[in-house]
C-alpha cells in the first residue's frame, strides 16, 4: 500500500521503537503533525526547540535508548543547533527531524528557509536532506544506525514539506549496509596483549575512564579489571557513575576541579589506562607537564581521539566493553597493598573534598543532602558553572546514567530540559537538576512543558546572585572586578515564577531547613523549584588554574 | 610538508562540503582539489593537495576517514606515485612569436589546441614542476588566461 512521507516517517519511528518525541510544529511540518495526531507516539510540546533537543539528549543519556526531537524549518531548525552541538561533543545518540520548505523552493530564500544541513554539518555526526520520498525509509534506518553505533552522536534529517506529502510504497528495511561506515568493535589482540603486559608490570597505574565506558556499557568489566589488577580509578566528568564513587579504589574526578588524589595520582603514575576518554584540555591541564613518567594505553572506539592530545604508547581501537573484557582475562590478579596504594590513601585522607562546615547555607551542603536523601539513587542533571562542579564533587554516584551534564560544550541551560527528558525516560526515579540562578533562566520556559505534561522534575537552584563560575575567575585572576557577572538585582522571585507556571516553589534561606525542603519537594508529585539562597561568594576548590600542570592545585579554604 | 591525499567517497551531495569543512575549520587552505568519478560511478575520487603541520594533517586524515561518506583515505607522502595536472594557457602570439612558441610547445610535449588572430591556447599535462617550468618560459610572451584542472595522483605498480 502507498503511504505518504509523513506516514512513513511516523511508522519508521515506531519501527525503531521510539515512544516519545520532543518538539514544536510549524507550517511546513503540518503533514507530519497531522499523522502524529492519532499515532501512538507520545508528543511532548516544548516551549523552545533548544529545550526539545536537550530533552531528547537527556532521554538518551538516562535510558541508553535514543531520543528524538522535531523542529520546523528556519528558526525552529536553527534553534536546535546548540542542542545538536552539545550531543555531538558528548557523543550522545539523538535523532533530529527538521521540516524544510518545498524542494522547488530550496535555495530561493523562501519564507522560513534555512540551510540546516549546511549549518549543522560540523555539529552532527551525519545529516541528510531527503528530496525523494522513496529514499525516506532507508534514510531513517541509516540515521538510527549511524547515531547509535561506533562513536555515537546526533543525526539530523531534513524533510521538505512536499516530500512529507508525496507517496510511495513503504517497507522498512531490516538491515543497513553502508560500505563507507563500518565501525570496528573488536580490539586488536596483539595490542590487547601488549596492554595487559604493561598493566602487569606497572608499579603506579591509574585507570582513567570516560563517557565511552557508559556508552558501551563497560562498567562491569571496568569493575572487574580494577579489582583484579588493583587499579586506582579516576574519571572524567562524562565518566561519572561508571565506577562507584564510594569504592576503595575510587579517587574521583581528574582535571581542573578534580580531586587532589586523582590529579596527583595521574601526575605521578607510571601507566595510564585510558578507556573511552579523550584527554580533554580540562582534564590534562598543561600538556607538556602532563603525567611526565607515564606510559599510556588508550582504548577508544574513535581513532581520531587517540594520540590527539597525548602521545599514546598502546592504542586499541574498538569497543570498551569487549576490549576491557579481554584485558580482564589477561591481567594478573593482585591482592597486596603496594606503596602506590598507600601513597594514594594518604592523599585521600589528607586532601579530601571539603568545605566550610559552619551554620551558613552552602551549595556543597545542599548537594550532599540531596545525595543522602535520595540515597545516591537519584538522577542528577546539572547546569554549567559552580553548580556543575559541586555536583561532581559532593554527590556520591553509584551507577552509570545517573549523572547527566554538558561536558564538552558546557552549555548553560542544558540541565533543566535534560532533566525533563531523563524523567520521561525513567519516570520511577527522582530527577534533580542542580542549577545555577543564571543557567536556569536560559531555558526556564520549559517549566511549562514539565507542568503541562506532568513531568515532576525537581530543580535545586543554587542561587548565589552571580554567574558564579565566571565571578570566581574574576575574583582569583582579575582582582575581583566583577564585570558582567552580577545577576542578583535582576533575578526573578523563583518561587513566584514556579507558582505562575502552576508548579511549586520553595525558598530555603537557612541551612537547617534544607533537608525538610528536599524531602517535601520529592514528595510533591509536581515540578518543584527549590530556591536555595546560598553563600554568594563561595568558590569551587580544588582548582587547577588554566594553563597550570595538574598538580599545581589551588586548595582554597577548608 | 606537502601532502597529496586521495579520498574515495560516495558520489553524493554534501560530501565535498563535509571534506572542505575539515580543512577550513582549521584555517587550512587547499592548494589543489580534483574530483571525478571512478570506475564505479557511485564512487568519486578526490585528490587534495595541502600543506601543513604533520600532526594536524594526520588528525585531518583520521577525521576524513571518520566521515560517514568517506570510503578510504590514502596519503601518498611515503608511496611512490605519479601526479598529473592539466593546464590550458592562452598566450599572446603574433606572427613574430608564433614560431618560437611552437618550438617551446614541442620541447615540453604540449599541444596547441586553438589558434586565434593574436593568441594561441596551449594544453599541457605534467607534474607540478614541469608545469611551473613551462609557465615560466611562456610568461615573457604574455599570458592572457590560465586554467588548471587540479592535480590527480595514482600509486605506481600493482597496489
Ligand atoms: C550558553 C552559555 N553562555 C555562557 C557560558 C559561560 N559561563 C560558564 S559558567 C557561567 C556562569 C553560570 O552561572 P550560574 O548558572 O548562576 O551558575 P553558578 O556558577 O553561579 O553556579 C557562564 C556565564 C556558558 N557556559 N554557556
Ligand atoms: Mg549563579
Amino acid at each position: 500500500m502507498k503511504k505518504t512521507g509523513a506516514q512513513i516517517l511516523i511508522e519508521s519511528l515506531l519501527k525503531e521503537k521510539v515512544e516519545v518525541v520532543f518538539g514544536i510544529p510549524g507550517g511546513v511540518f503540518l503533514p507530519t503533525f497531522d499523522v502524529l495526531y492519532d499515532s501512538p507516539l507520545r508528543f511532548i510540546l516544548t516551549r523552545h526547540e533548544q529545550g526539545a533537543a536537550h530533552m531528547a539528549e537527556g532521554y538518551s543519556r538516562a535510558s541508553g535508548r535514543i531520543g528524538v526531537c522535531f523542529a520546523t524549518s528556519g528558526p525552529g531548525a536553527t534553534n536546535l543547533v546548540t542542542g545538536l552541538a552539545n550531543a555531538n561533543m558528548d557523543s550522545i545518540p539523538m535523532i533530529a527531524i527538521t521540516a524544510q520548505v518545498a524542494t522547488n523552493l530550496i535555495g530561493n530564500d523562501a519564507f522560513q528557509e534555512a540551510d540546516i544541513t549546511g549549518i549543522t554539518r560540523p555539529v552532527t555526526k551525519h545529516n541528510y536532506l531527503v528530496k525523494d520520498v522513496r529514499d525516506l525509509a532507508r534514510t531513517i534506518k541509516e540515521a538510527f544506525y549511524i547515531a547509535q553505533t561506533g562513536r555515537p552522536g546526533p543525526v539530523l534529517i531534513d524533510l521538505p514539506v512536499d516530500v512529507q506529502k508525496a507517496e510511495c510504497e513503504f517497507s522498512y528495511p531490516a538491515q543497513v549496509d553502508i560500505r563507507s561506515y563500518r565501525p570496528n568493535y573488536q580490539g586488536h589482540p596483539g595490542q590487547i596483549k601488549k596492554a595487559a603486559d604493561l598493566i602487569n608490570q606497572a608499579q603506579k597505574p591509574v585507570l582513567y575512564i570516560g563517557g565511552g565506558v557508559i556508552t558501551s556499557g563497560a562498567h562491569k568489566e571496568i569493575m572487574a579489571l580494577a579489582e583484579k589488577a588493583q587499579l586506582p580509578v579516576i574519571w572524567t566528568l562524562m565518566g561519572i557513575g561508571a565506577f562507584p564513587s564510594a569504592h576503595d579504589l575510587s579517587l574521583g574526578m581528574v582535571g581542573m576541579h578534580g580531586t587532589y588524589s586523582a590529579n596527583h595520582a595521574t601526575q605521578k603514575s607510571d601507566l595510564i589506562i585510558a578507556v573511552g576518554a579523550r584527554f580533554d584540555d580540562r582534564v590534562t591541564g598543561r600538556l607538556d607537564k602532563f603525567a611526565p613518567g607515564a606510559k599510556v594505553i588508550h582504548v577508544d572506539i574513535d581513532p581520531t581521539s587517540i594520540s590527539k592530545n597525548i602521545k599514546v604508547d598502546v592504542p586499541i581501537v574498538g569497543d570498551a566493553r569487549i576490549i576491557v573484557g579481554e584485558l580482564v582475562k589477561l591481567v594478573a590478579k593482585k591482592t597486596k597493598m603496594t606503596d602506590w596504594h598507600k601513597q594514594i590513601e594518604i592523599w585521600k585522607k589528607d586532601f579530601p573534598l571539603t568545605y566550610k562546615k559552619d551554620s551558613k547555607l552552602r551549595a556543597q551542603y545542599v548537594i550532599e543532602q540531596i545525595c543522602e536523601i535520595t540515597k545516591g539513587n537519584g538522577i542528577i542533571t546539572t547546569e554549567v558553572g559552580q553548580n556543575q562542579m559541586w555536583s561532581t564533587q559532593f554527590f556520591k554516584y553509584k551507577t552509570p546514567r545517573s549523572f547527566i551534564s554538558s561536558g564538552g560544550l558546557g552549555t548553560m541551560g542544558y540541565g533543566f530540559p535534560a532533566a525533563i527528558g531523563a524523567k520521561v525516560a525513567c519516570p520511577d526515579r527522582v530527577v534533580f537538576d542542580i542549577a545555577g540562578d543564571g543557567s536556569i533562566q536560559m531555558n526556564i520556559q520549559e517549566l511549562a512543558t514539565a507542568v503541562q505534561n506532568k513531568i515532576p522534575v525537581k530543580v535545586a537552584i543554587l542561587n548565589n546572585g552571580y554567574l558564579g563560575m565566571v565571578r570566581q575567575w574574576q575574583q582569583l585572576f582579575y582582582k575581583r572586578r566583577y564585570s558582567g557577572t552580577v545577576l542578583s538585582s535582576g533575578n526573578p522571585d523563583f518561587v513566584k515564577v514556579a507558582e505562575a507556571y502552576g508548579a511549586v516553589g520553595i525558598r530555603v534561606e537557612k541551612k537547617s531547613d534544607v533537608r525538610a525542603a528536599i524531602q517535601k519537594a520529592i514528595k510533591i508529585d509536581k515540578p518543584v523549584f527549590l530556591d536555595f539562597k546560598i553563600e554568594s561568594e563561595e568558590n569551587v576548590f580544588p582548582m587547577v588554574p588554566a594553563g597550570a600542570a595538574l598538580d599545581e592545585i589551588l586548595q582554597g579554604v577548608a | 610538508m606537502r601532502h597529496a591525499i586521495s579520498v574515495l567517497v560516495e558520489n553524493k551531495a554534501g560530501v565535498l562540503a563535509r571534506i572542505a569543512n575539515l580543512f577550513s575549520a582549521r584555517g587550512y587552505n587547499i592548494d589543489s582539489l580534483a574530483v571525478g568519478e571512478t570506475e564505479d560511478p557511485t564512487i568519486s575520487r578526490m585528490t587534495i593537495i595541502v600543506r601543513g603541520d604533520e600532526r594536524i594533517l594526520e588528525q585531518i586524515e583520521k577525521q576524513l576517514n571518520k566521515l560517514v561518506d568517506v570510503i578510504r583515505v590514502s596519503d601518498f607522502l611515503e608511496t611512490e606515485h605519479l601526479e598529473r595536472d592539466l593546464i590550458l594557457i592562452k598566450v599572446t602570439a603574433d606572427k613574430n612569436s608564433r614560431l618560437e612558441i611552437m618550438q617551446i610547445v614541442d620541447i615540453f610535449r604540449a599541444k596547441i589546441v586553438d589558434v586565434g588572430s593574436n593568441s594561441v591556447i596551449i594544453e599541457m599535462t605534467g607534474n607540478e614542476e614541469k608545469i611551473k617550468a613551462f609557465v615560466e618560459i611562456v610568461k615573457p610572451f604574455g599570458i592572457k588566461e590560465m586554467v588548471r584542472t587540479g592535480i590527480v595522483a595514482m600509486g605506481r605498480g600493482n597496489k
